[in-house]
């Protein structure tokens, strides 16, 4: 289905859409305020785009140098292809481990890779232990928003899934009660798995280490009572050196949350003693879109979410309308990549206001590459809708003589005729918008008269 | 092929044209670091105290099983340190050292030899870090410029208590890890 359909059913719960449009413009809100308190935000900015555009330059050989230190540090390092051998290679560290049930951390690249199913079809529980990410696994969903997973549930439905699966109170909604009933029941799970999966923030090719950032500290929880840690990572996450991190964790969570910095922002540069940490190196479309000149810069992205909480068209269709792992703006740029026919509704949910591109902590170019996108997908797709009116506005523009009359012809006809015609369901540009008051003159009439 | 190779191929294959890296400049602060340390500790939902606060903390008995990781403080360790971090899993409170603390956003550094075992300042109900208020750096560029290339297995900023907000943005302290820290500075 098209991104507008699913907004449409976005919006027919009309209380709950504004609540999360609102709530979305809080963080943005949060994320402005602690920007301009750092007076070298636009600086860091500035650097951390040309950080990035060093790595796209050089992705192979830090690539490399990230293996060749990881593997020195005692990391197993594997490279997969695509989200298929991705899968395989955890499914076999599993299978070597005798393992049946893990916890995994936030990682946007497990989501795109569909591993979990792939791991549950062979007979593995698999327990996303951040609190937003147990609460959608619960109702069969995934994240809505890349920070902030269940942002489109409210406490009243978290309470009934609680209820349900946690044996919590019936109606008890209050966020401490809930989120110290996950607490316990998420205790048990650390206290149990023997593999913990985490995603991976940042990869340090000077150092082989990599960086993981949370504020709940369920990273960290299941990693370090698990004997095994897989560590996934998208190849376009790696930073040449430790000290770039200082930019960049000065960044992001600034940009994510408003927040100074996460909570817990763990370096993993090799495994304790008796413990193993395996780093999965994916490519799944990412070499695809390096190649694509226009679009390689959307590579960048450093997963922060500002662009979603931002963006007019995110806030007022949800996570979810954009049937896509990475939703909002950046996933708009990103997911055409992978399949453009199943994502080409997505460069045309956008205003193109920019103000993606204006909150981007690496300053990714997102409006112009939603533009962009664009004019590939009607050069691929000619048949859209708006082809038709666009061949007649073609011809009457041509003919100065069609031009005048088509207006006053139009000025005339949209007086007389009903709303019914006007906001039919044939003109997709009369939902939710209205006309503006017609002028009773043309500018051409109105410039004659006034002109002396 | 295998992946390694044809997705290194695949990169080489783009043709980008170069693009040297930038040089990070100093971002020189004036701002008195402790005052701006203890804010940032506070926006974090963490508490700054004395030690002498501390002190009688641990006298009021709040706390049952305790184990110190910092010397001065090790008359207060009422249990043995486990091999096992599961058996740390019913520990009240953990203090550590902490080696310097970032005072933009109250981020303290840890290293392995702070922490005895990685699960500590996670697993235990309660953290105090203790830091010395000389060992504070205004920013991110100087806090990696000490660390510099210094190997550590595992290396740690923590900046508060575990905190979400994944239910309707209401903040709860004490998700999964320490429901509180309290920060020592001497």
């Amino acid at each position: 289905m098209s991104h507008p359909i699913q907004a449409a059913a976005f919006l027919e719960d009309q209380a709950k859409s504004k609540w999360h449009d609102e709530t979305l413009w809080f963080v943005r809100d949060k994320r402005d305020k602690i920007s301009k308190s750092v007076p070298e935000w636009e600086q860091l900015r500035t650097l951390a785009s040309q950080i990035k555009d060093n790595v796209l330059a050089n992705l192979g050989s830090y690539l490399e140098e990230f293996e060749k230190n990881a593997t020195a540090n005692n990391i197993h390092v594997h490279w997969a292809k695509d989200a298929e051998e991705h899968n395989r290679i955890v499914l076999g560290i599993l299978k070597e481990k005798r393992c049946k049930a893990i916890v995994k951390s936030k990682s946007i690249l497990t989501e795109e890779c569909h591993l979990n199913p792939y791991l549950e079809k062979n007979g593995i529980e698999v327990v996303d232990t951040d609190l937003g990410e147990r609460i959608v696994q619960f109702l069969n969903q995934a994240p809505s928003h890349i920070v902030l997973p269940a942002i489109h549930l409210k406490k009243r439905d978290i309470s009934e899934i609680f209820h349900e699966k946690l044996q919590t109170e019936k109606g008890n909604e209050d966020p401490d009660y809930l989120t110290h009933a996950a607490r316990i029941h998420l205790r048990e799970k650390f206290l149990s798995a023997k593999v913990a999966i985490t995603g991976v923030n940042f990869g340090v090719a000077e150092t082989g280490e990599f960086v993981v950032c949370t504020n709940e500290g369920n990273a960290d929880m299941g990693v370090h009572l698990a004997d095994v840690h897989i560590a996934c990572m998208g190849i376009e996450k790696i930073i040449p050196k430790r000290e770039h991190l200082s930019v960049f964790l000065r960044l992001l969570a600034r940009s994510a949350t408003g927040q100074s910095v996460t909570n817990y922002t763990s370096h993993f540069r090799s495994p304790s003693k008796g413990k193993e940490i395996h780093i999965i190196l994916v490519d799944n479309g990412r070499t695809a879109q390096l190649a694509r000149p226009k679009f390689k810069d959307s590579l960048k992205c450093i997963r922060c979410g500002a662009c979603m909480n931002t963006c007019p068209i995110y806030r007022r269709s949800g996570g979810f309308s954009y049937e896509s792992t990475v939703p909002g703006p950046i996933g708009s740029i990103l997911s055409p990549g992978i399949d453009l026919q199943k994502h080409s509704s997505l460069p045309f949910a956008s205003t193109l206001c920019g103000s993606c591109s204006d909150v981007c902590p690496v300053k990714i170019n997102i409006h112009e590459q939603l533009y962009e996108w664009r004019q590939e997908i009607t050069k691929a797709q000619p048949d859209r809708t708006k082809g038709l009116a666009m061949k007649i506005a073609n011809g009457v523009f041509a003919v100065p003589f069609a031009y005048n009359l088509s207006g006053s012809m139009m000025r005339g006809a949209l007086k007389i005729l009903p709303d019914s015609i006007t906001y039919s369901g044939l003109n997709t540009w009369g939902k939710q918008r209205d006309l503006p008051e017609l002028p009773k003159e043309s500018f051409k009439d109105w410039y004659k008269k006034n002109r002396k | 092929m295998n992946s390694r190779d044809l997705i290194l191929s695949k990169i080489r294959a783009a043709l980008l044209e170069p693009k040297d890296l930038p040089i990070i400049p100093d971002f020189e602060s004036d701002a008195d670091l402790k005052a701006k340390f203890i804010a940032s500790i506070q926006a974090n939902k963490g508490k700054v105290i004395s030690k002498e606060e501390f002190l009688s903390l641990l006298d009021s008995g709040v706390f049952e099983k305790v184990y110190s990781h910092v010397k001065e403080f090790s008359a207060f360790s009422n249990i043995p340190f486990p091999e096992d971090a599961h058996d740390l899993n019913d520990l009240n409170l953990a203090i550590l050292q902490g080696q310097f603390a970032v005072a933009e956003n109250g981020a303290i550094w840890l290293e392995d030899q702070d922490m005895g075992l990685r699960a500590l300042p996670f697993i235990t109900e309660h953290l105090v870090i203790v830091l010395d208020s000389i060992q504070l750096v205004a920013n991110m560029h100087q806090a990696y410029g000490r660390i510099g290339l210094k190997e550590s297995g595992f290396g740690l900023f923590i900046a508060g208590p575990s905190k979400t907000a994944d239910i309707e943005q209401s903040l709860v302290i004490g998700a999964h890890g320490a429901k509180s820290l309290r920060v020592v500075l001497v």
